[in-house]
This record gives C-alpha cells, structure tokens and sequence, in this order.
C-alpha cells in the first residue's frame, strides 16, 4: 500500500512557528484517539487475551493458557476448519460472481443509448440495501408456498413447495444470488468510474489501427482497469469475509451449520458462548489468514506496478 | 497514478480518476464515443440490460407486493391495496420505536463523522507534518480490518464503560469503523479547492477558521453530502454493532428489528414482514435517489490521489 501515500512534493513554504506546528496534530487528534480506543486498543486486547483462558462463566479457570486455544483451534476444533472452509468458498464465489457481472453490467451502462441514466439508477439500486433486507427480500421469494417457485410451478415449471433454503443442497447457490443481487452493483459503480478515465483518443487510435472491439477491450480496456479491479476485489473479498448479516438472517449459518462463516462462528463463541479467550485466538487466527491471503494477491497480481 | 481506496462495507469509493474528467452521465452522447460504439448492435445492449433489469427489479417487486396485498391474496398485482400491513409493524411490531433509534443513531453518526473527518481531512490536505505518512497508513490499514471480528473485544470494552444497551456504544463503533475512509475522501475533496482561494481570504485578514468556513466549506457541500450520506445509509444498514451491543427491545434499531420479524417465522404473516422491510427500504432508497447521480461521476472528482 506504500504507493498509495506516496505524494508529489510540495513547494516549500515560510516555516511554520511552533503553535502552526501543532495545529494538524490538534486536527487529526479526535480520530487518532478514535481509532486508538476503539480498533487498536481492542487489537491488542484481542492477541492478549488470545493467550489467556477467559470465560466469565467459568471463572476458575481463567488464567494464562500459553499456546493452548491456537493448540484447540488447529488440531482440535472442526467447526473452525467447517466455517474456515465456507467463508473461504463464499468469498470466492461471491467476489468472482459480482466481478464478473458488475464489469460486464459497467460495460453496458457506458455505452450510449436511450434511458441510460435511468437504468444506471434502476440497477445500482440494491447498492444500498442492507443485508437484513436483502434477506427479507429473498426470503419472500424462496418461500415455498407463496413464493417465485409456486407462481412457476402454476406456469408448469419446478414443483410445488420447493424450499430452496432448507435443502443443504440448494442453500449455498440461493445465498450467493441473494447476495449477487446486492453486491454486482459495487463492482458496476466502481467500473464504471474507472471506465470513464480511459481517455477516448486511446480507443479512437485503436480503431484507426484496425483494432476490433475484443481487442480494443482486451488491450486497452482491461489493462487500464486493473488496478482497480485489483484493490476493489480485495476490498471486496474482505467485506465479504465480514458480511455476517446477510447469512446470519438468511439461513441462520445452518441448515446444520453447512453455512456458518469464520465472523459468525467467532461472534457466537465470544458473546453467546461467553468464552473471550478462545474467541481472541479465533479472531487472532482470522486475522493472520486475511493478512497473509491480502499480500500473496497483491503480489501476484502485481499491484501498482507500471503497466506498458 | 497513484491509487487509493475504495469502501469499506459495501460502499463503492471514489474512484481513482482525473479530476477533470467531465460528467458523461447526463450530458447527452458524445459523438467520439458514439462513432466507437456503433460496432454493438441496439440488442446487444436492450437484451442483457432488460434481463439484469429483470432481475434487480422483482425482488423490489415481489417486497411491495407483499407489502401491499391482503393477506392470503395470490394475486400478482397488489390491489385493491391495504396499509393493514404497515399499521401492524408501526404499531403492533414497535417498528415505531426502532425507526426513531436508527434516525438516531443514523443522524449521530453522520454529525460525529463529518465532523472529525472534516478535522482530520483538513489535516492532510492542507499540512505537511512528521507524522502524516504514519497516519495515511494507518487510514489505508483499518480498511482491511472486518468489523466482525472486533465485535468480542469491542463488546468488552462497551461494557467496562457501561454503554452496552446504550445507543452510543452502537454510534461510537460506526463512527470509528466510517472515520478512515471519510477522512481520505475529505482530504481529496478538500485538495481540489485551491489553496491559493483560501491565502486570498487570509490576506484580507482572515484567519484560517474563518478562511476555512467562509470560502472552503461552501465548495465541500457536494462532498460533505455524499460522505455524511454514505455515513447515514451504511449505519441505517449495519445490523452486527446493533445487534451485538443493544439487549432491551426499546433500543433495537430496524434491521434488528426485522430480524427479530424474520425469526419469528410462523406467527408473523409474510405481509409484516414485507412491509418492515418497506420501512427499512424507504429512507435508504430516499438517499439513494439523492446521491447516485454522484456515485460515478461526481465520486470520481473527489478523486483521492496521494
């Protein structure tokens, strides 16, 4: 990330006196203490208590534990690995998914045509929806007996009283297009900023050169959008990692626990299970997965490096 | 080009582009585009984009249809319609009282946002100190820290302050997890007002507070508007923080307060529970409107460049 703070020099001015001197430390002090209170604070507290034995309602054995919740968690511990393996399955799914329909959708909605202003507003609309919504929304959808699959079953299609959420083989896909339908439109928005960057004359030169359009896009417009898509996809994968309430409501992480994620799993142990010091390690051992799959992406796909 | 950013949660940042680059969304076609685009034929367009339509707008759909047909109607249209659904969650449900503590805490964490990040993003754009390098990073950093695994150590911390079933714990916890991005926005916004504006009022005698508000601030509104909106729809939205920190059902907020509705399965008719969500839609889809025509273009001159 150090290209992105990097900033052209400014021209040296008159040297500030010592009260100027303080005055950006003044500005920016409300949000350092902001954020130290309330997510560095909590950071450290959470690698401290990764160490200890911490449950209030199994005071005696509180203590220090050394390496023994990490000890529970790799060797001893299958829902870890389940809801590791799930969260893993959902963000890949759902970030390939939206990257793929939300470029696709940004490429249509900037092109010229009748209605366009309209259309960008109708299908970015669901940009703003919140996950508890998406799920009220999909929730009557799905539902068996008035939901899409009656009115299809009427039309001949599918048969009455399909339940897509309770089915372990149907709840993972009706999920992701619950949450597709949500999360393309970041993908469109950002896209389409970044399509709009692309300077014109690099098209026009193209197709004087005889550059079709799938080469126009393969070269000119894909390269240009990499860097974009390279940050909004990790941006992307570690808000959908985060994303607990869409399928905390949806399906409740079951049916029997087949879609519980990592958060959720962490969430239920530290505040309903009242056990912090495992929690702490959980969160400690998330942490460690998210940092070490953000630098082995951004090194492969060569981020911020100069494109020709 | 140095690139920074985009969103935390869900919201789709500013783009990375040149500032200068006009607005193509309303300003009518553009021949040189026109010229390029003609290769796609008409039904290469209408056709996905009809289909994608189709698929953004029946679940909006299928929400106000619920919402508005009696109970027990199969119809597809919902009329004749009834509001029986709607007086049954204001009233019955207390979705009276959660929309009351969502503007609260919507509104809260604008205000509180806004301000510190106007602050911070002042900072940044208009000095250069010691410091300011380690500040940006850690700004860039928190965007890759998940809110949800620092609900049990945040939890903690709310309650040795004794503000679990305070709404404030909920305020101060948006607030925090919106300030980096809304610093790094500000900071942009305010780097594309011209320094040389404010060393004019400064000249005429003004300080810089007054520098500041009198000729800086009217020029952020736009910016000012989409990040403080961002900052509202996104705590509107955010269901964890609420439903982690609030335990007394007068302090629920809506999106717990429909997932309490969801829950309840049975006893709930699906016409309540549609009609919640139409009360949970309507401010968000009212800022929507508001702010979209921003989202591409004018997000896009708000450009965050290092």
């Amino acid at each position: 990330m150090a290209t992105a703070v990097a900033k052209p020099p400014r021209p040296p001015r008159r040297r500030p006196s010592g009260a100027a001197r303080r005055t950006p430390y003044v500005l920016i002090a409300p949000a350092v203490l902001l954020m130290l209170g309330f997510i560095a604070y909590p950071m450290l507290s959470v690698l401290y208590y990764s160490l200890q034995d911490y449950n209030v309602t199994k005071p005696w054995r509180n203590g220090f534990a050394g390496l023994g919740n990490f000890r529970r968690i790799l060797f001893d511990d299958p829902l870890f690995w389940q809801s590791l393996l799930f969260s893993l399955k959902w963000v890949v799914a759902e970030v390939g998914l939206q990257l793929a329909l939300g470029l696709a959708l940004a490429l249509i909605v900037n092109q010229t045509f009748v209605g366009r202003g309209l259309s960008r507003a109708l299908v970015f609309s669901p940009w703003a929806v919140s996950g508890v919504l998406t799920t009220t929304i999909w929730m009557l959808l799905y539902n068996p007996a008035t939901g899409i699959s009656r009115y299809l079953a009427d039309a001949g299609i599918g048969e009455y009283g399909t339940s897509v959420l309770s089915d372990p083989d149907t709840v993972f896909p009706a999920a992701v297009l619950a949450e597709l339908w949500r999360g393309v439109p970041f993908f469109a928005i950002l896209i389409l900023a970044d399509l709009q960057s692309i300077p014109n004359e690099l098209y026009e030169a193209a197709s004087v050169d005889g550059a079709g359009r799938f080469r126009r896009f393969f070269h000119i417009t894909l390269p240009h959008l990499r860097d974009a898509i390279v940050l909004s996809t990790l941006l992307r994968a570690v808000w959908e990692f985060n994303n607990v309430d869409l399928l905390y409501t949806l399906t409740g992480g079951g049916p029997a626990g087949s879609t519980t994620t990592l958060p959720l799993y962490v969430a239920n142990t530290g505040i309903d299970g009242h056990d912090f010091g495992y929690a702490s390690a959980l969160t400690t051992v998330a942490f460690v997965i998210l940092l070490f799959c953000s630098i082995v992406y951004l090194r492969l796909s060569k981020f911020g490096s100069d494109r020709t | 080009m140095t690139t920074t950013v985009p969103e935390t949660n869900g919201v789709p940042l500013p783009h990375v582009a040149p500032a200068t680059r006009p607005d193509r969304g309303g300003t009518g076609p553009r021949r040189g585009r026109r010229a390029l685009t003609a290769g796609a034929p008409r039904w290469q367009i209408y056709l996905p984009l009809g289909l994608y339509l189709l698929f953004t707008l029946v679940p909006f759909y299928w929400m106000l249809l619920f919402a508005l047909r009696p109970s027990g109607s199969t119809s597809l249209v919902p009329w004749p319609a009834t509001t029986a659904h709607f007086s049954k969650v204001w009233n019955d449900l207390g979705f009276a009282v959660f929309f009351k503590n969502s503007l609260l805490i919507g509104v809260a964490t604008l205000v509180m946002t806004t301000v510190v990040a106007l602050l911070g993003g002042y900072a940044l754009a208009r000095f250069d100190f010691r410091a300011k390098r380690a500040f940006l990073l850690a700004l860039l950093c928190s965007q890759f820290i998940p809110g949800a695994l620092m609900l049990v150590p945040l939890f903690q911390i709310f309650s040795e302050l004794r503000m679990i079933d305070s709404l404030w714990s909920v305020i101060v916890a948006e607030t925090v997890f919106q300030l980096p991005l809304s610093i790094i926005l500000i900071s942009g916004f305010i780097k594309n007002v011209p320094v040389s504006l404010e060393e004019a009022a400064w000249v005429d005698g003004c300080g810089r507070i007054r520098a500041f508000c009198a000729v800086v601030l009217p020029l952020l509104r736009p910016g000012l508007i989409a990040v403080g909106s961002f900052a509202f729809v996104h705590s509107w939205n955010h269901f964890l923080f609420s439903l982690m920190f609030l335990s007394t059902q007068e302090k629920y907020t809506i999106p717990v307060g429909l997932s309490y509705t969801i829950g309840s399965g049975e006893s709930v008719e699906l016409g309540t529970l549609a009609a919640g969500g139409v009360v949970a839609a309507v401010p968000v889809v009212i800022v929507f409107a508001f702010i979209q025509k921003w989202l591409v273009t004018g997000f896009s001159a708000g450009a965050v460049k290092g």
